[in-house]
C-alpha cells in the first residue's frame, strides 16, 4: 500500500504536471480553502486528540499555514525565476544564474503535537517547489490523521499528494522506498533512524527535532512580564511544544519571586482548578502521562504536582532547586512541568547551556544589553528569542530549524521552498568568442598561462593591488575633469552675466 | 600515520578533543582570527608553489598549466574573494519588520558549527580539500583535514605545510586509508564534508546519522553531453575535448559520454581528431600537457572497461602501465547497456552514443541518475532551453564544459545520486554556518501581548487573528503580531 502511494506519486511527478506555476498556485489555493472551510472539523479533531482549546488551534496551527500559503502565492513567480549571479571577465557575455528546480517525491512525516501545522507547512513548501509529496501524519494524533486522510484528497491532486496513515510498521515500509527528500518532525531517536534510512538512497533530509530549550531569567529584567510570557509559552498545548521553554535558569535569589509570579499568572490564566478550565489541555496519551509523572519523582514540587490518570491530566507544575543531574534534566520534558535550576551568574549559565546538546530554542529575559550580547555570542541554538518565548516561530522570514541534536535544515516561508528545491547552477554560453578561449587550450606556453590567469582571476580588491591603484587614479582623474567642467561652466556664466 | 607537527603521537580522539576545546574557548570566532588564518593559507600557496606543482606532478603527472589553473589559482581566487567578502558575510541579515515588530529586532546570525571534518579526493587533491577549508575557517570552525591517501605526495605535503601555516590548536591533518577514515567517522563532528564516490558516501551518511551530523556530499556520476542542432562543430569539439581530457578525464564534472545524431557524429569525429592533434600533437604520450592515470589499479580498471565494451574504438585505445599513460580514446557504436555506460568512467575514454531525436536524448538522460553536470552543445537556444527545462542535474553548462564550476557566484554541488549540499565562494561559508533565527523583543506593548493569554475569549481571538494573519497591502504582504 505504501509502495503503491509512492509509485503513484512518482508517476504523477514524472508527468511534469506539478511544475507549472499555475498548477502550484492552484494546489496551494485549494489547501487554503481546506483550512478555512473545514476549520470546525479540524478544531474538533484536535479537541479529541489532545484536548486543544478551540482558541489555540487557529493561532498555533492554522494561521502559520495560511501565512505560508499566502506568501508563496504572492511570491512564487519570483522564487521560480532564474537568479543571476556575479560573473568573471571571461563570462561577461554569458548568462550565469541559479534556477530553483523540484527535487521529485518528498516524504513528509508529521508529529502529533501540532498535527496540522507540522504536516501541512512542509507540504506548502513541497507544492510551491513543484514536488510530489507523500504525507504521513502521526498515528498518535488519531483523529487528525484520519481527518487529514479524508480531507486532503477532496482538495488536492490525490495522486500527487497521497496521504499514508499508520504506525511504526507503515512508516518503516515507507522509509524503505526511495525519496528525493525526507522531511521529519519528531524526536532525535527516530530522527537518527530516518537519516539512516535516507542514507541508503543518498536522500537529503530535514529533521525538525527537539531538545531542552533553556530559559534564562536575568536579575535585571521585568520579572512579572517575563514570568507571564513564560507561563503562556510553557503551558500552552499542555507543554507539548518543541519550542516550549523546557526549564528555567535563574539566580537563587530570584527563584522565589519567579515561582510566585508564575503561580499568580497560572491563577489568572486557568483559575483555581485548571482541570475545569476549557483553555487547559491534556497529555496526549497514557505513555506520555506515565513518563511525565516519573520525571517529577524525587524533585521538590513548588506548585502543582497533582494528576488524574483517567483524564491524562497533570496540573501545571513547577519544581524548585532542581539538580543538574536529576532525571528530569536529562531528556526533553514535553509536558506541563517546569523545573527551575539555579545558577550564580551569567558565566555559569553560559557554561551550563554549552555543556549540553544544542537546543532548538534559547530564551533570554534581560534588560541588560551586555548580558543579551554575551548570550547571543557565546551560545548557539536553532533560534533565539530575547524577552519572550515562542513567538519567533510566527515570523516566517526567520529560518526555523535546529542545529546539532536539535535538527538538520530549516523551513517556514521561503525557507521551505528553498529546502525542498534543487538550486541548479546554470552557465549559458555561446560558441562564439572562441579566440578568447584559445588561451586555455594546450599546447601550453607561459604567455598563454598568463592570459588565462588574467581572465580567470577574481576581480576583488586587496589581492589585486594594480586594480586598486587604477581605481584610485581613475577616480582622481574623473574628479579633476568634473572640477574643470564646473570651472568652465562658472566662468562662462560669469561672462554671460 | 598520525598528523605531523608538535602533537605527533596523538590519537585521533585526542586530536578531536583538542580541537573541540579550542573551539569552545571561542578562539576561532573573532573576524580577525579567521582573516589571519585565511591570509596564512594564502601565504601557504604563494610560498610553496614549486613544491605543490612537484607533488601534483608526482601524483598525477599533472601538467603545470592544469595544476596552476585548476588547483592553485582556483583556491587563491576563492581565498581572495572570501577574505574580501567575509566582513559582509558575517553581518546579521535583518528580515522584514512589520507593524507590531517595529519595536523588535528580527535577524539571522551566521554561527560556527564547531569541529568539522573535510575528506578530500585524489583527482584535484589540493583544491578539493582546501576549497572547503576556506569556508570552514571563514565560518569560524575548527577543522580536521583528511586528504586522500591515493594522491600520496600531496597528502604528505599538506600534512607538512598545514601545521606550519595554520593554528595547530584549531586545524589538524589526519592521514590514512580506509581503516583510519572508518575510525575517524566514529567520532562526533558538527559537519562532514566529503568528496568522492557514491559507495563510500552511503557509509559516511550512515556514520553521520548516529550523531545527527549534517553532511555535504560532492559525488559524481555520468555527466551527459548532448550535441544537437546547428552549431560550429570545431569550436564545440575543442571545448568538448578540452573538458573531457583535462586531467586525463579524471574530473567529476568531465563530460562522461556524448549523445548526438548519426549525421552529427560524422562531423564530430574528425573535429575531435583535429582538436586532439592541436592540443596534444600526434603522440599524446610525448605531450607535456596530457596527464596520467593516478594509480595502477585505476589504470587497470579503465583497460578492463575498454576490454568489455561492445563498441568500436576509433581513436586511441592504447596505454602503457609503467607510466600509467592512457591514450585519449573515443568509442562508438555502443548503447546504454554497454559496460562503459554502467559506471562513471573517470578516465580518457569518450563513448559516443547515437540518438534519433532530441526527445530520445532527453529520455535517455532522464532514465539515469541525476548527474553532477549536464552539457549541451548547440547554437539553437530552444534546444538548450528544452534540455534545461526537461532534465535535472547539479549544474548545467551550454556550449562548454567544466568552466561553470570556476564562477564564484554559482553553487557547486550535486542532486540526487550526484550529491547533496553545495559550495564555492559564499556557499562554502553558508555550508559551514548555522543560520540562527533571532528575535529581540522589548517589554512594552504588553497590552497587545495580553490578547494571547488565557482565559481565551472570542473577541481576543478575532483581534489576534487579524493581527497575526498576513495581509495584502499595496506594497507587499505583511504580518502583524
Amino acid at each position: 500500500m505504501e509502495k503503491q502511494a509512492v509509485d503513484g506519486a512518482r508517476r504523477a511527478f514524472n508527468s511534469g504536471r506539478s511544475r507549472p506555476l499555475q498548477y502550484r498556485k492552484q494546489q496551494l489555493s485549494a489547501l487554503l480553502r481546506l483550512i478555512r472551510e473545514r476549520q470546525a472539523e479540524i478544531v474538533s479533531a484536535l479537541k479529541r486528540d489532545i484536548s486543544r482549546s478551540e482558541f489555540d488551534t487557529p493561532i498555533f496551527e492554522l494561521i502559520g499555514i495560511e501565512n505560508d500559503i499566502k506568501l508563496a502565492e504572492r511570491n512564487l513567480a519570483d522564487w521560480m525565476a532564474p537568479q543571476p549571479v556575479k560573473k568573471t571577465l571571461l563570462t561577461i557575455t554569458d548568462d550565469v544564474y541559479i534556477k530553483a528546480e523540484p527535487l521529485g517525491v518528498v516524504l513528509i512525516i508529521g508529529a502529533w503535537n501540532y498535527p496540522w501545522s507540522l504536516t501541512l507547512r512542509p507540504l506548502v513548501g513541497a507544492i510551491a517547489a513543484g514536488n510530489a509529496a507523500v504525507v504521513k501524519p502521526s498515528e498518535v494524533s488519531k483523529s487528525s490523521a484520519s481527518l487529514l486522510k479524508e480531507l486532503l484528497p477532496q482538495y488536492l491532486d490525490t495522486e500527487m499528494y497521497p496521504v499514508v496513515t499508520g504506525g511504526v510498521p507503515e512508516t518503516q515500509e515507507l522509509l524503505k522506498q526511495r525519496f528525493d527528500h525526507i522531511f521529519y518532525t519528531g524526536n532525535s531517536t527516530v530522527g537518527k533512524l530516518v537519516m539512516e534510512a535516507a542514507a541508503r538512497h543518498l536522500a537529503p533530509v530535514t529533521l525538525e527535532l527537539g531538545g531542552k530549550s533553556p530559559c534564562y531569567i536575568d536579575k535585571d529584567c521585568d520579572i512579572a512580564v517575563a514570568c507571564r510570557r513564560i507561563t503562556w509559552g510553557k503551558f500552552a498545548n499542555c507543554g507539548q511544544t518543541c519550542i516550549a521553554p523546557d526549564y528555567i535558569l535563574c539566580h537563587p535569589n530570584i527563584q522565589h519571586r519567579v515561582i510566585e509570579e508564575i503561580r499568580q499568572t497560572l491563577l489568572e490564566f486557568y483559575g483555581e482548578d485548571p482541570k475545569t478550565s476549557p483553555d487547559y489541555g491534556r497529555i496526549i496519551n497514557q505513555h506520555h502521562f506515565d513518563r511525565l509523572l516519573a520525571l517529577i519523582e524525587g524533585c521538590t514540587v513548588a506548585v502543582g504536582g497533582e494528576s488524574d490518570k483517567s483524564q491524562c491530566y497533570i496540573t501545571p507544575t513547577i519544581l524548585k532547586d532542581v539538580l543538574p543531574h536529576a532525571r528530569i534534566m536529562q531528556e526533553e520534558i514535553f509536558g506541563p512541568v517546569l523545573p527551575i535550576v539555579t545558577a550564580g551568574d551569567v558565566n555559569e549559565v553560559i557554561r551550563f547551556i554549552n555543556e549540553r546538546p544544542k537546543p532548538l530554542a534559547l530564551y533570554v529575559f534581560s534588560s541588560n544589553k551586555k548580558v543579551v550580547r554575551r548570550m547571543l555570542n557565546e551560545t548557539t541554538s536553532g533560534g533565539v528569542l530575547v524577552n519572550d518565548v515562542m513567538v519567533h516561530y510566527t515570523i516566517n522570514a526567520l529560518p526555523f530549524g535546529g542545529v546539532g541534536n536539535s535538527g538538520v535544515g530549516r523551513y517556514h516561508g521561503k525557507h521551505t521552498f528553498d529546502q525542498l528545491s534543487h538550486h541548479r547552477a546554470c552557465l549559458i554560453k555561446s560558441l562564439a568568442m572562441e579566440r578568447l578561449n584559445m588561451a586555455r587550450y594546450p599546447p601550453m606556453t607561459p604567455s598563454r598561462l598568463r592570459t588565462s590567469m588574467f581572465f580567470l582571476r577574481s576581480r576583488s580588491g586587496s589581492c589585486d593591488q594594480a586594480l586598486r591603484a587604477w581605481a584610485v587614479v581613475s577616480s582622481l582623474l574623473a574628479l579633476a575633469l568634473l572640477i574643470s567642467l564646473l570651472v568652465v561652466l562658472l566662468r562662462d556664466s560669469n561672462i554671460a552675466a | 600515520m598520525s598528523s605531523f607537527g608538535v602533537f605527533e603521537m596523538e590519537s585521533q580522539r585526542q586530536i578531536i578533543e583538542r580541537l573541540r576545546a579550542a573551539f569552545q574557548s571561542g578562539v576561532t570566532a573573532p573576524l580577525q582570527f579567521r582573516l589571519t588564518q585565511l591570509k596564512s593559507l594564502l601565504s601557504l600557496l604563494e610560498d610553496n608553489e614549486p613544491q605543490i606543482l612537484e607533488a601534483l606532478q608526482k601524483d598525477l603527472a599533472k601538467p603545470k598549466f592544469e595544476a596552476v589553473l585548476s588547483e592553485i589559482d582556483m583556491v587563491v581566487n576563492d581565498l581572495c574573494y572570501t577574505i574580501n567578502s567575509l566582513p559582509t558575510w558575517i553581518q546579521p541579515s535583518y528580515v522584514g519588520k512589520n507593524l507590531a515588530t517595529k519595536l523588535d529586532d528580527c535577524f539571522v546570525r551566521r554561527e560556527p558549527l564547531g569541529v568539522v571534518l573535510i575528506i578530500g579526493a585524489w583527482n584535484y587533491p589540493l583544491q578539493l580539500i582546501l576549497a572547503p577549508l576556506i569556508g570552514a575557517i571563514a565560518a569560524g570552525n575548527c577543522a580536521i583535514l583528511k586528504p586522500s591517501e591515493i594522491s600520496r605526495a600531496t597528502e604528505r605535503l599538506l600534512a607538512q605545510l598545514i601545521p606550519k601555516y595554520l593554528s595547530q590548536e584549531c586545524f589538524a591533518v589526519i592521514c590514512g586509508g580506509a581503516e583510519e577514515t572508518k575510525s575517524l567517522l566514529e567520532n562526533r563532528f558538527d559537519h562532514i564534508f566529503y568528496t568522492g564516490s557514491q559507495a563510500v558516501a552511503r557509509s559516511i551518511l550512515q556514520a553521520a546519522a548516529v550523531h545527527l551530523t549534517p553532511v555535504t556530499l560532492e559525488l559524481g556520476g555520468k555527466c551527459p553531453c548532448l550535441i544537437y542542432g546547428r552549431l560550429d562543430m570545431l569550436a564545440a569539439a575543442k571545448r568538448l575535448v578540452w573538458s573531457k581530457f583535462f586531467n586525463a578525464g579524471q574530473s567529476c564534472v568531465a563530460p562522461d559520454y556524448v549523445l548526438c545524431t548519426p549525421e552529427m557524429r560524422e562531423e564530430l569525429l574528425p573535429a575531435i581528431a583535429k582538436a586532439l592533434s592541436i592540443f596534444y600533437g600526434s603522440q599524446p604520450k610525448q605531450s607535456e600537457d596530457f596527464s596520467r592515470i593516478v594509480t595502477d589499479r585505476h589504470w587497470d580498471r579503465l583497460m578492463a572497461l575498454l576490454g568489455k565494451t561492445q563498441g568500436r574504438v576509433v581513436m586511441g585505445g592504447e596505454g602503457s602501465k609503467e607510466d600509467k599513460y592512457f591514450a585519449p580514446t573515443v568509442v562508438v557504436d555502443l548503447d546504454g547497456s554497454d559496460a562503459l555506460m554502467q559506471e562513471e568512467i573517470f578516465g580518457p575514454i569518450m563513448p559516443i552514443l547515437t540518438i534519433e531525436s532530441l526527445e530520445q536524448g532527453i529520455t535517455f538522460i532522464n532514465q539515469r541518475e541525476k548527474p553532477l553536470a549536464l552539457y549541451v552543445f548547440s547554437d539553437e537556444s530552444q534546444v538548450v532551453n528544452m534540455v534545461l527545462e526537461r532534465t535535472s542535474s547539479g549544474g548545467f553548462c551550454s556550449n562548454d564544459g567544466i568552466v561553470h564550476m570556476t564562477l564564484p557566484g554559482l553553487p557547486f554541488g550535486g542532486v540526487g545520486a550526484s550529491g547533496m549540499g553545495s559550495y564555492h565562494g559564499r556557499w562554502t561559508f553558508e555550508t559551514f554556518s548555522h543560520r540562527r533565527g533571532c528575535m529581540l523583543r522589548g517589554w512594552g506593548l504588553e497590552r497587545i501581548s495580553m490578547l494571547r493569554y488565557p482565559p481565551y475569549t472570542e473577541s481576543n481571538l478575532s483581534w489576534l487573528r487579524w493581527a497575526t494573519s498576513a495581509k495584502k497591502k499595496s506594497w507587499g504582504v505583511c504580518s502583524v503580531m
